[in-house]
């Protein structure tokens, strides 16, 4: 196996142009989509914090550059990465440090994804080597931005298959003062969706929608001020009219709930199959019986399920009637880890790539 | 600015034309006499006019894919136009093209509260889809200052903003999924009431690709509950500089605002002799809007007001109700209008690091001075979003192109200290000849060949975003092709 660890663009591009073969593009390898070949790109060797603009709430930074630092950086200025990006090494049992490359690439977001947007919401420009070793860059640096067309967002979630992303410009957030979660009980799944999307209803900002049945728990996030937080937590319990207990978890206990929610921790070590369902929320308890899920969990008010099925049941079929699409993150069976496309759009998609990467030697064969 | 030369064989056979789309639509969606079709010779940016060669109205995704099916078989150029509210000249058609407007097709098709979405034909008017669930307590998000007229059509095409952007995004963060049709007449779906690409994200490509990759008949938007309340509250101060330095304090302290709006001396003036909203006489104004409940509204507002007065203002007055609030925008909301009675003005859309703020309108007022003509700046200063405003005189010969010429320096400004050429109305032909400074060969001919994928022929809304000479090539195949195809 040949590792290379570039350091610059036009390295970057010397590497695609010489290779007579795939590459493996990786960032930091935390999140078990691509499987190294002979050949692996590591985008390691570009790391570091160009541009850091608190007034602004912009950052740029190279792709390589390892997610925790960037998120110490915006710590210290009271900020964050709005859009929450999961950290899924306990889940699949991978060492090694994300990237933002990773992150963006392949578009992680988490639980406040409902509120804010995912992470392709907040990249606002990237620099690129294509296929063909071509630099090329997309967007800018501000906020607002419609001066050609948007291959930002073309890039963000491609995983490395139409160029290998070696600057980001994103945006940033203040961070919230205060926040507090409602611990709720329902009677099933299809009550539990119900509370949360009633929840997204109300003017009250939800800023995370979640239910954990093995806990038979139903959880909303109100994040701001604390008068604020405090305020929005009462009208809430009102709003939902719901009879059931409710309790408040506030602070360290609310933050350590969302990021075990974010970073799926209840399927660490898990053995069987790992999917991704995203869908319509009002379908997503139909769904999940319609699967057969062994172990599954509900974020983004039913809109994202986290389901756990033996190797080799392809929960594709079952979901075909509801809508929405299925993404296999762990598992050794053939069936195809993104959700195959409809012919017009598969055919967009494929010509698209052939024009950034006429030789198909990036990450090759992943998306396709 | 220069178009292509219509193509003669084009322009040669439109009675064939004219029968064909007949035959697919009835009489009243095909307007091809010349004293109805110069109502279509330009939209908001009138200073370039050229009456197409036709005009469909069609009713349903069906009919467009069977127009663009005639029209791509006979080689003609195509201009998608929304309500025809574009700044840039995105729906500005040429000679031999045919336009294809979406003006009747404005249906509601599904609302669903529960998945908090809402799925529209894309003629329908951008402030007529909040009208359709404000009374259930929803809204639409992206609010683009003719909101009143625009359609949803143009807002995805041009992948438009408005003043409330600073909280909710643009058009394409409220974009969930939308129904295309394709030159060739194919009809494709993307994305849905479900989030993100399964693949890669071509809907977010098709937001803002200024109508040149196929034309959207429906769209899948994201509408939120509306708030409990809003308010605003107006600072003034004696210089952009300080007014500049406050927006990045509000921003940094964690506070988010809906909106913060700033209006600089010229417009100040012009405004207030305009609409009387009793602006103080000062040199920049921020308008900052927050959101919530009253306790919230007080509360960020508290904080808001401490980090003004650490500033100096020279005015400060937060709206105690609803008509105190509605005179704070009154002077705003005008602000165009009474810019528009000074004289004529072209609008410009440049965006900037908001941290270069006061660097930017000062050497801004240095052209002003070394062009000879006056501008104004009311913009949205939270995402650093500018909308200077020229004035000219357009019967005075050669004032277009000073104004053309300034304007073009005020934009190369945007791109030096590290901003864009447009933040939300788009590049059509205004901004088309700018692109090199923003953009290397490469990074052009990157996007131009996403055209390529979608419309191999160049022939849907062809001389628009990309410089002419850098598009010639693609073009021309296509006219000559057109020859041939005789």
């Amino acid at each position: 196996m040949t590792i290379f660890v570039p350091n610059s663009e036009d390295d970057i591009s010397e590497i695609i142009k010489n290779a007579s073969q795939s590459l493996t593009v990786i960032g930091g390898g935390t999140r078990g989509f691509v499987e190294p070949c002979d050949n692996v790109l590591k985008t390691n060797g570009l790391s570091g914090i160009i541009d850091y603009q608190p007034g602004a709430l912009t950052m740029i930074a190279k792709a390589g550059t390892p997610l925790d630092e960037i998120n110490s950086q915006l710590a210290k200025q009271g900020q964050k990465l709005p859009f929450e990006p999961a950290d899924y090494r306990a889940m699949l049992g991978l060492g090694d440090r994300s990237t933002i490359g990773g992150v963006f690439a392949a578009n992680i977001s988490g639980p406040r994804r409902i509120q804010v947007g995912a992470a392709r919401d907040f990249l606002l420009g990237v620099r690129f080597v294509d296929g063909r070793g071509e630099i090329l860059k997309s967007g800018g640096s501000v906020m607002k931005n419609v001066t050609g067309y948007d291959l930002v967002k073309l890039l963000a979630g491609s995983h490395g298959t139409l160029g290998v992303m070696t600057q980001l410009a994103f945006k940033v957030l203040p961070v919230s003062e205060n926040e507090a979660t409602l611990v709720l009980r329902a009677v099933d799944d299809h009550n539990a969706i119900q509370i949360l999307t009633t929840a997204m209803n109300s003017p009250f900002d939800v800023s995370g929608a979640a239910h954990i049945p093995a806990k038979g728990e139903t959880y909303l996030r109100l994040e701001g001020f604390k008068k604020s937080v405090s305020y929005r937590t009462e009208k809430l319990v009102e709003y939902l009219k719901t009879s059931g207990a409710v309790h408040i978890l506030e602070d360290q206990d609310s933050k350590t709930l969302w990021s075990d929610i974010r970073d799926v921790k209840s399927f660490a070590n898990e053995t069987l199959d790992i999917w991704r369902l995203s869908v319509k929320p009002t379908s997503a308890a139909d769904i999940v019986s319609a699967v057969g899920f062994e172990k599954y969990q509900y974020d983004w008010s039913g809109g994202l399920i986290w389901g756990a099925i033996a190797t080799n049941k392809n929960p594709r079929p079952a979901l075909s009637e509801f809508g929405g699409h299925a993404t296999c993150v762990k598992g050794s069976s053939s069936i195809p880890k993104f959700q195959p496309q409809t012919a017009s759009v598969a055919r967009l998609s494929n010509e698209i790539r052939k024009k950034f990467d006429p030789r198909g030697i990036l990450n090759t064969g992943l998306m396709a | 600015m220069e178009m292509p030369t219509p193509n003669q064989t084009v322009l040669d056979r439109k009675h064939e034309l004219v029968k064909r789309l007949l035959a697919v639509l009835p009489r009243d969606a095909v307007i091809d006499h010349e004293s109805e079709t110069r109502a279509y010779e330009c939209d908001a940016l009138s200073a370039y006019r050229c009456p197409p060669m036709a005009v469909v109205l069609p009713r349903s995704t069906e009919e467009i894919s069977k127009v663009l099916k005639i029209c791509h078989e006979m080689r003609v150029p195509v201009v998608p136009r929304g309500a025809g509210t574009s700044l840039s000249g995105g729906a500005f058609p040429t000679a031999d093209s045919v336009i294809i407007g979406v003006a009747r097709m404005n249906a509601v098709l599904e609302t669903d509260y529960a998945n908090r979405f809402i799925r529209v034909q894309s003629g329908r008017t951008n402030l007529s889809v909040t009208g359709a669930v404000e009374a259930d307590g929803f809204f639409y998000a992206p609010d683009p200052s003719s909101q009143l007229a625009c359609a949803i059509a143009g807002n995805i095409a041009m992948n438009s903003g408005g003043a409330h952007c600073l909280k909710y995004g643009v058009t394409s963060n409220n974009l969930m999924g939308l129904t295309l049709v394709t030159m060739q007449g194919e009809v494709i779906e993307f994305g849905g009431p479900h989030l993100d690409a399964e693949g890669l994200d071509l809907l977010g490509l098709i937001c803002g690709s200024e109508g040149q990759l196929g034309i959207v008949t429906e769209a899948t938007l994201r509408i939120l509950p509306k708030p409990e309340g809003a308010r605003p509250v107006l600072i003034g101060f004696d210089s952009n500089e300080t007014a500049g330095a406050c927006v990045a304090d509000i921003v940094k302290a964690g506070i988010l605002p809906v909106a913060i709006e700033f209006m600089d001396g010229p417009c100040i003036q012009a405004t207030e002799n305009y609409s009387s909203a009793g602006y103080p006489d000062c040199d920049a104004l921020l308008i900052v809007e927050v959101e919530g409940s009253e306790t919230e509204i007080s509360e960020q507002l508290e904080k808001i007001i401490n980090i003004a007065q650490r500033h100096k203002p020279v005015e400060l007055r937060a709206a105690e109700d609803e008509d105190q609030a509605q005179r704070i925008w009154l002077g705003r909301k005008s602000a165009f209008g009474a810019m528009g009675q000074l004289n004529d003005y072209m609008c410009l859309d440049g965006t900037i690091p908001v941290t270069q703020l006061p660097y930017v309108l000062k050497r801004m007022n240095e052209l002003s001075k070394e062009f000879g003509l006056d501008v104004g700046n009311v913009f949205h200063a939270g995402d650093g979003n500018l909308h200077p405003l020229i004035l000219y005189d357009a019967n005075k010969p050669g004032d277009l192109q000073t104004c053309e010429a300034f304007g073009a320096e005020i934009l190369k400004l945007c791109v030096e200290v590290g901003g864009c050429l447009t933040g939300e109305h788009g590049v059509g032909i205004e901004k088309r000849d700018l692109m090199p400074i923003q953009f290397g060969p490469s990074d052009l001919e990157a996007q131009m060949q996403i055209k390529d994928v979608f419309d191999p022929l160049w022939l849907m809304n062809p001389a628009k975003v990309f410089p002419l000479e850098s598009s010639a090539e693609r073009r021309n195949a296509t006219t000559l092709m057109a020859g041939s195809a005789r």
